[in-house]
């Protein structure tokens, strides 16, 4: 097994996918000769040639309605919009066709393609090319919204979101691109989307996040850990929505104390849906209020201070501790 | 260094071959056997009989708003004529004789507009795309489905329509762009119909034809009398035979008019005059291709009164057969599905609870 960053193993799920399928087609911008801005695409139009991997032009939504198009005509458009500050500009083509097609024509058109876009902070980069508004996404019906947190499940979900028969975002956390290596097999491996996965099994609490803020969550479970001797359950949400909330029920029901944890800003955020889930199904069981580690109901400020802004392992620490001190 | 001219060659030709008065410019008549010829008479006539029972089931309260096609039968029938049925169509949402055209039936067109789902419901190996309501939204579809037919090395091609306000949309310019740029298999056919909803088409855009916004993408654009057939239909051909070939998109600019309101939601007599109105009646597109048609011989007064009778018929019984289906659509539960190819937990879990609850209120009522 080889040792990969993220962007690495995302590189290895298209190429598999488009040398096992040749309906699988990338396109965007920067996506060709220069393999993206990011280098996910890299070395694809060698291997494939400029029909399969298309360096378009600078219009976001023409990206995204030329690839509902390719999909409803039976191809596997995997576009990329090189930052998702600029996915608002195709918003309209994902929420009035490409999660709807299905819906208006009662199964006849289906749209099986996918999203791929840049995310969230951390990487001091300019306005536009820092947020996390994956709660857009996951707000509409007939789409699927799915964000990895490391170079082997970002290579899994790649590849059962190709395969998808449903148009899919896929959230790509820019600071982890290339913050870590993992074991990436050569031969294929799928997750399942739509489920959450158990990273590590507790039962004094249950720590729920998913994409670049897995990272700081097991900073912060392991200090527990080492420091406290609290076990945490942590729980990676992999798929945003539509959200299975088995795991998260079954964890807080063991825990009776929950803290949630992401970049994107706290009202309405998929917290806010975890939260609302666990009240529903799991009262009873808690312990205590369910704390929310979030960024904050404010744009994420320019670079110098965007490390204030961002759950660090610190405030995830100080919200778990709070969680379990009554 | 100094200030100089760029030539650009380029020009927007305008076709009109049988003119408002029926006068036909006998060496632009395209070569239309006679049978095409009858059938596009048929759709058109369809077309506006359909339309206009439409809009009386709708003061009657049996259907709801919809946007009518009286006036441009020739523009969408013309284009739609030129295509194959193994060719694909992405509609907008005033397409409806040319939907018929492409097999939809009349009880699909009948449930959608009585706001049934089950109205959109596509023949599965139909290419004609579902309404598309977001003005402009459809025509980057058509430009996806047509790299992926060249792409498949098919020989098919794609047109997608548009309204004269549709050409102010971003998604227009960016598709027609990506059309050019990857010389794609497609035919845009922009229905000039001068309104949309209260904005004339002079405030729609400075440029003096739509066509010409075809030139700066890099593919011949081309206005036509969009209420003469004939030219609509030469226009067509010639343009998806173009595609067809692997000679790019084009854009043919239909310049017709609506006969009617935006939707029966709306009332032109707030923005435009009866005059306007009044001078474009003259120039309907279905009564001069029945003077051309009668002049060729192959249309007589009787005939023409069967096929009216015929007409009312079919409309009538296709009335009937959806008034009868929708008897049967009453499961409120069919909303939640084709969201997903498989219905998500949570989705699952809430249908279960309105199940309950449906069943609780029935329970009520019986108690």
């Amino acid at each position: 097994m080889a040792k990969m960053t993220m962007v690495q193993a995302l590189n290895l799920a298209l190429r598999q996918e488009m040398e096992k399928d040749d309906g699988v087609i990338v396109l965007g911008e920067d996506v060709g000769v220069d393999g993206g801005v990011f280098r996910v695409t890299d070395g694809l139009i060698d291997q494939f040639g400029d029909q399969r991997v298309l360096d378009t032009p600078l219009a976001e939504s023409a990206i995204v309605g030329m690839s509902i198009g390719m999909a409803v005509y039976g191809l596997k458009p995997v576009c990329e919009i090189q930052f998702s500050g600029f996915s608002y500009l195709n918003f309209h083509q994902i929420e009035c066709h490409a999660a709807r097609l299905r819906w208006r024509s009662q199964g006849r058109f289906t749209v099986p393609m996918v999203l791929r876009t840049p995310y969230g902070g951390g990487v001091r980069a300019l306005e536009h090319h820092s947020e996390s508004r994956e709660a857009f996404w996951s707000h509409i019906p007939g789409l699927k919204m799915v964000i990895p947190s490391g170079p082997r499940n970002a290579r899994s979900l790649l590849v059962s979101a190709i395969r998808d028969p449903d148009p899919v975002i896929f959230y790509e956390g820019k600071a982890i691109y290339r913050a870590f290596r993992e074991e990436v097999p050569e031969e294929e491996e799928t997750l399942p989307l739509g489920q959450p996965q158990m990273v590590q099994e507790g039962k004094d609490i249950t720590m729920i996040s998913y994409g670049a803020m897995m990272r700081p969550t097991l900073e912060a479970a392991k200090e527990l850990k080492e420091k406290e001797g609290v076990e945490a359950e942590v729980i990676d949400l992999l798929t945003i929505s539509p959200l299975d909330d088995a795991m998260l029920v079954e964890s807080a029901k063991k825990t009776g104390r929950v803290v949630v944890v992401h970049e994107a800003p706290r009202s309405f955020g998929p917290g806010a849906e975890v939260v609302a889930r666990l009240v529903e199904k799991a009262f009873y069981y808690l312990e205590v209020p369910i704390e929310r580690v979030t960024g904050f109901d404010v744009i994420i400020p320019l670079f110098s201070r965007e490390q204030s802004y961002l759950p660090g392992a610190h405030r995830i620490l100080r919200a778990a501790k709070k969680a379990l001190s009554t | 260094m100094p200030r100089s001219k760029i030539d650009i060659p380029c020009h927007v030709e305008h076709l009109s071959i049988l003119d408002e008065t029926g006068r036909l410019d006998k060496g632009l008549e395209p070569e239309i056997p006679e049978e095409l010829l009858l059938k596009l008479h048929r759709a058109m006539l369809l077309g506006r009989r359909f339309d206009e029972r439409l809009l009386s089931l709708q003061r009657q309260g049996r259907v709801g708003t919809f946007a009518p096609i009286t006036g441009q039968e020739a523009s969408q029938l013309g284009a739609v004529a030129a295509l194959r049925p193994s060719d694909w169509m992405a509609p907008s949402f005033r397409e409806m004789a040319a939907e018929l055209w492409r097999g939809r039936s009349m009880e699909s067109v009948i449930l959608s507009y009585a706001g049934y789902n089950e109205g959109g419901r596509a023949d599965e190996k139909g290419t004609t795309l579902p309404v598309s309501i977001p003005v402009g939204s459809q025509v980057l579809h058509a430009v996806g489905i047509a790299w992926a037919i060249k792409y498949r090395q098919k020989d098919d091609v794609a047109m997608g329509f548009l309204g004269d306000g549709g050409t102010s949309e971003g998604d227009f310019h960016e598709g027609m762009n990506f059309a050019g740029v990857f010389q794609v298999p497609a035919v845009f056919v922009c229905q000039n119909n001068q309104w949309a909803i209260s904005i004339p088409r002079s405030k729609q855009t400075r440029s003096e034809t739509l066509a010409q916004k075809a030139l700066a993408y890099g593919m011949p654009g081309i206005q036509v009398d969009g209420n003469d057939v004939l030219a609509v239909y030469a226009a067509a051909t010639e343009a998806v035979e173009r595609a067809r070939s692997g000679g790019g998109p084009t854009m043919i600019e239909c310049v017709t008019y609506r006969m009617m309101m935006h939707t029966t939601a709306d009332d032109p007599k707030r923005y435009r005059k009866d005059e306007e109105v009044e001078a474009w009646k003259k120039r309907d597109p279905l009564i001069r291709f029945q003077k051309y048609l009668a002049d060729k011989g192959v249309l007589s007064k009787e005939k023409t009164d069967s096929l009216e009778a015929e007409i009312q018929k079919e409309i009538q019984a296709a009335l009937e057969r959806s008034e009868e289906q929708m008897k049967a659509l009453v499961d409120p539960l069919v909303m939640f599905e084709h969201a997903y190819a498989e219905m998500p937990t949570y989705l699952t879990e809430q249908m279960q609870e309105f199940k309950k609850e449906l069943a609780a209120a029935k329970e009520e009522n019986h108690g």
